[in-house]
């Protein structure tokens, strides 16, 4: 072509690094969650206090579980309730987003689809690892729970990153429910997954029907997992199995729901 | 900032000998399901134009501009901005938009918007340079929750300039704005397309489409009614009403009056649709008793329902909620802002 391109300073104009994704992005998201109390609410500051409410009871604190003791048990427990909690409500709040046209508004920007979920599963991860730390900060102050040092960096780290599991749920649901509710109905289902990933309340109080559908529900393989490095003993496949289940089912439901969306927008 | 942008100016219409258009729609229709939406659009817009598409509600307005930014594909037809597919233009920041309503987080504030949107393109104008363009400098820390429709407006239109756009697409920018936000909106517009920026901008309101811009196109159901200057678009309804006190009228002898469109004789009142409403009033003051004449020119607003059959055809309510179509045209429009969402 002999003719400029278009109009000056357009022509050499270079598509975003990345996709569009930055930190920078990042940083504004975060500073937007924090405003929300409510969404510090529910996944800092409750863990923490059911943490203080049931970590600490002196009838079994401090009884033995692996390489540690009981109040260490709930403590990662309750930092994993805190932490799907946390990534769960970073990946629906695409809902709250569609719902604003803020999606629409955003497809009219370089950003790629995938970069948009990218950041959205950083943002997640950023307010996951702040409510671990804040329960196992809470562990730390009462000098109830006991582990060995390595062990709360291990199960710290492995509760964070399969956190990530439920971005995946989070979105799938943000994506299939289009509507301001959707942070309750995962609330409410977090609570259920809770129960029956045994975060609550240990599997073995159930009867015995309703701990085999337990082994079926999203948070167990992710709930045993994470516990492993502490309690130890014998390694069970179907955890993995679980994990891996659930993983692909929120992936492939989030992948599906997120094609549609961006084809119709 | 765009030195040559100016010989656009100049060369407008024709465009730049071998410049790719800034829109080129070619036989474009859109369906949704068993609803034709847009039904066979050419529209070729040069750089530097200032365009109005015009029409009422479900014309089509938004689905064309849809597919112009790539939010849609047309079931059939080509679009393309600058020679390219509308993704890319949108990824080279080459074209960017005002939308209607939303798009916009009420938790970030005001320039943690601006600077959201700006780290998404690359070599954008400064947050603080197109905040003072779109005169909301001065609540750049306010919680957009906390902004009124006319802010939110002025907001989205810095969000738009950011990248610098060669083309800039506004979708009923106006709508909740009061009179002097409708004002210093398109001052501010104006200014931009006077620096060779190409606009279009939809609009129902026909004084906006008059005042602003070089172009109409005025679409209905679908379809290309009329294209040209606004006077030219006036001209092809244009005509005056003739009203008297008139008993036993003659409706033939009416109707024979040069440029005579149409006759409406109820009891004593007689209203005459014509060209030449001089000839007409002639007639009634000199051959007939008629009284109390009165003359009054067909407004814009009749020029509109006359070409778009608006006032006719029901498709106009097609589009969502009820809401007013044609705001008297004299009349300041009150912000409706919070109550059209």
């Amino acid at each position: 072509m002999s003719t400029p391109q278009v109009v000056a300073g357009q022509a050499g104009r270079e598509v975003p690094p990345f996709g569009g994704f930055s930190t920078a992005i990042v940083r504004l998201e975060i500073r937007r969650l924090l405003r929300n109390r409510r969404t510090v609410l529910f996944t800092v500051v409750f863990p923490v206090f059911f943490f203080l409410i049931f970590g600490l009871n002196s009838s079994y604190a401090s009884n033995r579980i692996g390489q540690g003791n009981e109040s260490a048990f709930i403590m990662i427990s309750m930092a994993l309730y805190g932490a799907v909690l946390a990534t769960s409500g970073g990946g629906a709040i695409v809902s709250v987003e569609r719902l604003a046209a803020w999606s629409r508004q955003l497809r009219i920007t370089p950003l790629q689809p995938a970069a948009y979920i990218a950041v959205k599963m950083a943002t997640s991860l950023v307010l996951g690892l702040a409510a671990i730390l804040a329960v196992y900060l809470a562990g730390l102050l009462t000098h109830t729970p006991s582990m060995p040092a390595v062990l709360w960096v291990a199960t710290g780290a492995a509760l964070w990153v399969g956190s990530l599991l439920f971005a995946a749920f989070g979105l799938f649901a943000g994506y299939l429910l289009p509507s301001e509710n959707v942070m309750q109905l995962i609330g409410f289902a977090l609570m259920l997954f809770s129960f029956g990933g045994g975060l609550f309340v240990p599997l073995s109080q159930f009867s015995h029907p309703l701990r085999v559908l337990a082994t079926y529900t999203p948070l167990y393989g992710l709930n045993q997992l994470v516990h492993y490095p502490l309690v130890q003993g014998p390694f069970d496949w179907t955890w993995v199995a679980n994990l891996l289940a659930w993983l692909t089912l929120f992936t492939a439901g989030a992948i599906w729901r997120f094609r549609k969306d961006t084809a119709r927008i | 900032m765009n030195p040559t942008n100016d010989p656009a100016r100049t060369g407008r219409r024709a465009g730049m000998p071998g410049s790719p258009p800034a829109i080129d729609l070619v036989g474009v229709h859109k369906r949704f399901g068993a609803v034709e939406a847009v039904r066979g659009i050419d529209v070729r817009v040069e750089p530097g134009e200032v365009v109005a598409f015009l029409g009422p509600n479900g014309a089509g307005k938004t689905t064309t501009i849809d597919m112009v930014l790539g939010l849609s594909q047309p079931s059939s037809g080509t679009v393309t901005v600058f020679g390219n597919a509308p993704r890319d233009a949108v990824r080279r920041g080459l074209v960017s938009a005002v939308m209607q309503s939303g798009g916009l987080l009420k938790d970030f504030t005001v320039a943690e918007t601006v600077a959201y949107t700006s780290y998404l393109f690359t070599g954008t104008r400064p947050p603080a340079e197109v905040m003072e363009r779109a005169g909301i400098a001065g609540i750049a820390d306010r919680l957009v929750g906390k902004c009124s429709g006319g802010e939110q407006q002025r907001l989205r239109f810095a969000m738009a300039l950011l990248p610098d756009p060669a083309l800039l697409l506004l979708d009923e920018p106006t709508q909740g704005m009061d009179v002097e936000g409708r004002r210093s909106f398109w001052a501010a517009i104006r200014r931009d397309a006077d620096a060779g920026r190409t606009i279009m901008f939809a609009t129902h309101y026909l004084e906006e489409a008059d005042a602003y811009a070089d172009r109409v196109v005025l679409i209905s159901a679908g379809q290309i009614v009329a294209d040209g200057t606004a006077a030219e678009v006036k001209a092809l309804a244009s005509g005056r009403t003739v009203r008297a006190t008139l008993a036993d009228a003659d409706g033939a002898a009416l109707r024979g009056i040069a440029g005579v469109d149409r006759v409406e004789i109820r009891g004593t009142s007689v209203v005459v649709h014509c060209t030449d409403s001089d000839a007409v009033a002639r007639h009634l003051l000199t051959k007939t008793a008629a009284r109390d004449l009165e003359i009054t020119a067909l407004g814009l607003e009749e020029a509109f329902v006359a070409l778009t059959g608006a006032g006719r055809t029901d498709h106009t309510n097609r589009a969502g909620p009820p809401r007013v179509d044609q705001p008297p045209v004299d009349q300041p429009h009150v912000d409706q802002g919070g109550m059209r969402r």
